[in-house]
């Protein structure tokens, strides 16, 4: 494969009027496959001979299993297999540090759902009777359902590690002296807040189907955001080299973090493939989604604030209490993420950061949509809020005076790129006729603003090593075609459409052109996975990369058959020409055979690794991203005084995206950012109830099901007025930064605001139902404090933290009472190190 | 503990219309419609994401109207004319709500959108010229999670001029 050094060129300068491509509204290149029914996703799949796999799923939410009896189950006619922990004992989770997962529970079921045995049969229904004839006898343990029952109840321990009986992990960092940033306020807040949990409830119900190969290796086809770390632990627990593993990412039905775990049932019908040398699928019902779970984790928060006069900060301590639910899942990467983003937005200079992770009795949380980041926005903005209108400054001018700028450093040392918040505020408060409606609408109206950070990519791989997070491969057909491989996964975000839409543009060739093998293990180089709003500038990049090489093979060879120089040609309109005389040119299909005959087979490859962070204290492994995008929104809400209805009419938008690859899909990411924000503000919550004292007392879900779980259908979304600030970032293919997750973060507080202007109350906690605004405008009415809220938060032991000073106090990045960290920046290639540990 | 025993044998038989083609299939009696299209005629453009009747994924049109095939049992359909997301086209072409889906951003992961074009086709059948506010209503039953709705309220008003426009060229 020949390959060349890279073109000097820096892609994201790239002229805009020169781009034909990027930056124009188009149809994504897997829309007919959508809009026909074709696409396929894991369910549709099937294969000859394929059986059918169910689980059995503990009814209880914390139990011992003291035995199982598979025997009836087996003899029943048409199971062909039935599995339990014994057949899959070897333990494994998306984290290094948190491998505290079993495919089937060995001995001890943690929340209900938890799966103990499998049955695979000939017909769903067969597998499904069978469940019934298994028995499993139970010893039941005390139930913990929520993080303050968690630090009371030390044991039973629902996992035998973690930092100290049901405490997962506890951090504590401080960026500068906090004591004495108080000490320089004039005045500190400080705040309550609760956001509850919520789940993902992607329309596509997870489904997986394994098959033993002709040759004895292992394919699997599965919904999974992340089929780099599926392969990982298949490997694993099959105890398979991985090299004999194959995992098919199919497009997901909707993902939202939800499909980013490595599931049980996926291991399971692996492990059946194997075992029965024929196809087996598993797909859950609805109900089982809710035991997968992995979504919002409930969040219990402390924001202690010290500001000037002005609304400067000069300080803040943020504790944030989180329920985890029954496993690690990413979670030790969520506990630090509760406390990364805040000094990301606004320049915070001393900043202490505590946060505890608890096991519960309940599905496993992890990564939504915004992936613990979430919470504490929520939090933040309500209180600048409160912070504004005690220093009689109004919310927006306040935020404009205090937002962080480009290229920054923070006290926690995240790198900032472009920075275009102050931009995206001025936009809403334009566009929203801010200045003519806050505090100005009649009672029961109201608008509120609040805005966001979010990463553009995790700048830290899950398993530490030097390889690139993501890699592409581009091979060139004499048709003048081009085949794209890469384990980006399409998860509906449309990366298909990004990878295709830069490699396009940089060959002159139309999107439909080139033909995609995405998320494949087998096909295509590592991509991480789609999370962390990575894909577009870890696979863009890559894309890029291997692009731009291609380009510069062509050129050689056209520049020698057309006489000119190679920097003289332009790639458009699937020609190849002399851009001072366009009419002397080559098809694209002729400057490819050129090339082949000139070097041999057309081959390239592109890769992106993140810059290095400048974080070097233990935990800073988790919110360094390259570049992060910012959103403003002010949304307006009516709310019935005397009934706490509340609706949201309109809402207006900006987000600073660097450059839109194809506005149409940016604007899709956005609204449906917006819509599920509004369903987290108004109604949507994974929560749970204990079953009468006289019944088992267990804890069971509440709400498992489409029905009860309410979230916003087509009559709740309101009129959105959207706008994207465009300063092309020079870490972003062509200047592109993330728009899947930041968006959705300011809904929540600005519903939160707008409910305060609108009739005076302050809901301190997420969801906002006409419930909580009835009871604080009692509380109003009777003259307390007009507020719904948590009243306290907790006693935690919080370990001594780790002390880290600013760039702006001499730091370097590490901790001053730890052990400098800048040799473990350069991890030993052959051991992989552990991210947070 | 009660084992219920349930045939799997393909006892039942029903002759009916699917996407304008006569269709015999033989089925487990309890078979929903949406099973026995996606399991035993192969057409999985229809999706489920429940199947409880409540995220209106499974819609298909049983005599033009919107039904929803999970909740259905295939033995109703004896008889009558089903369309799904595979006959929206025609001759190789796509409906206009498919383009204008396609081009507007209207379809995201794409799971929700064969049921809710056809949905969307038959507000247009009943009512040619919708306001917003009607095709929000007619949507309401089809939950979308990616979207927030806005691109589809505007592939299905692109499309309603699509066809107001063939139908004048036409006559």
């Amino acid at each position: 494969m020949p390959q060349q050094k890279d073109p000097p060129e820096k892609q994201s300068n790239r002229n805009d009027g020169e781009l034909r491509v990027i930056g124009h509204p188009r149809r994504r290149v897997d829309a007919r496959a959508k809009v026909t029914g074709q696409t396929r996703f894991a369910d549709d799949i099937s294969l000859p001979r394929m059986v059918h796999c169910k689980l059995l799923r503990s009814p209880h939410p914390h139990a011992r299993i003291r035995s199982i009896d598979i025997s009836r189950a087996a003899a029943h006619p048409g199971v062909y297999l039935v599995l339990t922990g014994k057949d899959l004992p070897i333990e494994y989770g998306i984290l290094p540090v948190s491998q505290d997962e079993q495919a089937l529970c060995l001995d001890h079921v943690r929340h209900v759902g938890d799966p103990v045995a499998a049955v695979i049969a000939r017909e769903e229904l067969i597998a499904f009777e069978a469940l019934d004839l298994i028995k499993v006898d139970y010893e039941l343990l005390t139930t913990i359902s929520d993080p303050e029952e968690a630090l009371a109840t030390p044991v039973p321990r629902i996992h035998e590690y973690g930092d100290e009986g049901n405490i997962h992990k506890r951090v504590a960092l401080e960026f500068g002296n906090v004591d004495q940033g108080f000490a320089e306020a004039d005045e500190i807040f400080e705040d309550t807040f609760f956001y509850q949990g919520s789940t993902h409830l992607p329309i596509e119900q997870h489904a997986s189907v394994a098959t033993k190969d002709p040759d004895g290796k292992l394919t699997i086809w599965t919904s999974t955001q992340t089929p780099h770390y599926l392969h990982r632990a298949l490997a694993k627990v099959l105890q398979m080299s991985a090299a004999h593993i194959r995992v098919i990412a199919t497009p997901n039905g909707g993902g939202f973090g939800g499909k980013s775990d490595p599931f049980n049932h996926e291991i399971v019908v692996a492990k059946a493939a194997l075992l029965l040398d024929r196809p087996v699928k598993i797909c859950l019902t609805r109900e089982e989604v809710f035991y997968c779970h992995r979504g919002r984790h409930p969040v219990l928060m402390n924001f202690k604030t010290g500001v000037k006069k002005d609304g400067t900060i000069t300080a803040m301590h943020l504790q944030t209490l989180i329920d985890g639910g029954a496993y690690g899942s990413y979670g030790v990467a969520s506990t630090f993420y509760t406390g990364a983003l805040q000094t990301t937005t606004y320049h915070v200079p001393r900043y202490r950061f505590q946060g505890c992770r608890t096991f519960t009795n309940k599905p496993p949380c992890g990564p939504k949509r915004g992936h613990g980041t979430v919470q504490p926005r929520f939090g933040q903005e309500v209180q600048l809020d409160k912070i504004a209108e005690k220093l009689q400054i109004d919310p927006a001018d306040l935020r404009l005076r205090i937002a962080e700028s480009s290229n920054a450093v923070t006290a926690n040392f995240f790198r900032l790129s472009t920075v275009n918040l102050s931009e995206c505020i001025r936009r809403v408060v334009k566009s929203s006729g801010w200045r003519e409606n806050f505090r100005k609408l009649p009672e029961g109206s109201g608008v509120g603003l609040a805005c966001s950070a979010y990463l553009t990519g995790a700048g830290l791989p899950i398993y530490w090593n030097k390889m690139p997070h993501s890699g592409v491969q581009l091979k060139f057909d004499r048709g003048g075609g081009i085949t794209l491989f890469c384990g980006a996964t399409e998860i509906g975000q449309g990366s298909d459409d990004v990878l295709a839409s830069i490699v396009a543009e940089v060959l002159g060739l139309d999107t439909f052109d080139i033909r995609l093998y995405t998320g494949d293990t087998d096909l295509g180089p590592v991509d991480l996975g789609s999370y962390s709003s990575r894909v577009t500038i870890m696979a863009g990049n890559a894309a890029l990369q291997a692009a731009d090489r291609a380009k510069a093979l062509l050129a050689e060879a056209v520049a020698e058959r057309l006489a000119v120089p190679a920097d003289r040609l332009r790639f458009a309109g699937k020609r190849v020409f002399d851009s001072a005389a366009p009419e002397n040119g080559l098809t694209f299909q002729e400057a490819v055979c050129l090339a082949e005959a000139r070097f041999g087979t057309i081959g390239t490859v592109g890769s992106y690794t993140p810059p290095k962070s400048l974080a070097l204290y233990k935990g800073g492994g988790v919110g360094p991203s390259p570049t992060y995008s910012y959103t403003a929104a002010v949304v307006e809400v009516a709310v019935n005084p005397v009934t706490g209805w509340i609706t949201v009419p309109k809402i207006w938008i900006a987000h600073d995206i660097g450059r839109a690859l194809n506005p149409t899909l940016v604007r899709g990411q956005i609204e449906g950012s917006v819509y599920m924000g509004l369903g987290e503000a108004l109604m949507e919550e994974q929560e749970f109830r204990r079953l009468p004292k006289k019944l088992s007392h267990a804890l069971v879900h509440k709400f498992p099901s489409i029905l009860e779980y309410k979230s916003p259908t087509s009559l709740d979304m309101p009129d959105l007025f959207t706008e994207l600030v465009e300063e092309p970032d020079p870490k972003g293919p062509f200047g592109a930064k993330e728009v899947g997750q930041g968006p959705l973060l300011p809904i929540m507080p600005a519903v939160a605001n707008a409910v305060y202007d609108a009739v005076g109350v302050r809901i301190d906690e997420v969801p906002i139902t006409p419930e909580k605004i009835m009871k604080a405008l009692t509380e109003k009415k009777a003259g307390r404090a007009p507020r719904f809220g948590p009243s306290h938060f907790p006693h935690v032991e919080w370990p001594e933290a780790l002390r880290v000073p600013p760039p702006w106090e001499g730091g370097d990045g590490n901790a001053i009472n730890d052990v400098p960290r800048r040799e473990k920046a350069k991890p030993h290639p052959q051991k992989e190190q552990v991210l947070s540990s | 503990m009660v084992t219920i025993s349930l045939t799997s044998q393909k006892s039942a038989q029903i002759r009916f219309t699917l996407n304008g083609e006569q269709t015999d299939v033989s089925f487990a009696p309890y078979k929903t419609l949406l099973e026995v299209l996606r399991e035993d005629l192969n057409h999985t453009g229809t999706k489920h994401g429940c199947e409880l009747g409540e995220c209106g994924a499974c819609a298909v049109l049983l005599e033009g109207k919107p039904v929803l095939s999970c909740l259905l049992l295939a033995l109703e359909c004896n008889g009558k004319e089903i369309l799904t997301v595979e006959g929206l086209g025609a001759n190789g072409a796509l409906h206009p709500l498919q383009e204008a889906f396609a081009d507007l951003g209207a379809a995201q992961c794409g799971y929700c959108t064969p049921a809710i074009l056809v949905t969307a086709k038959a507000l247009l059948d009943q009512n040619p010229h919708p306001t917003r506010d009607q095709i929000r209503e007619a949507l309401s039953g089809n939950l979308c999670r990616c979207t927030g709705y806005l691109q589809i309220f505007e592939a299905v008003e692109a499309a309603v001029l699509e066809i107001a426009g063939q139908d004048n060229a036409a006559s």
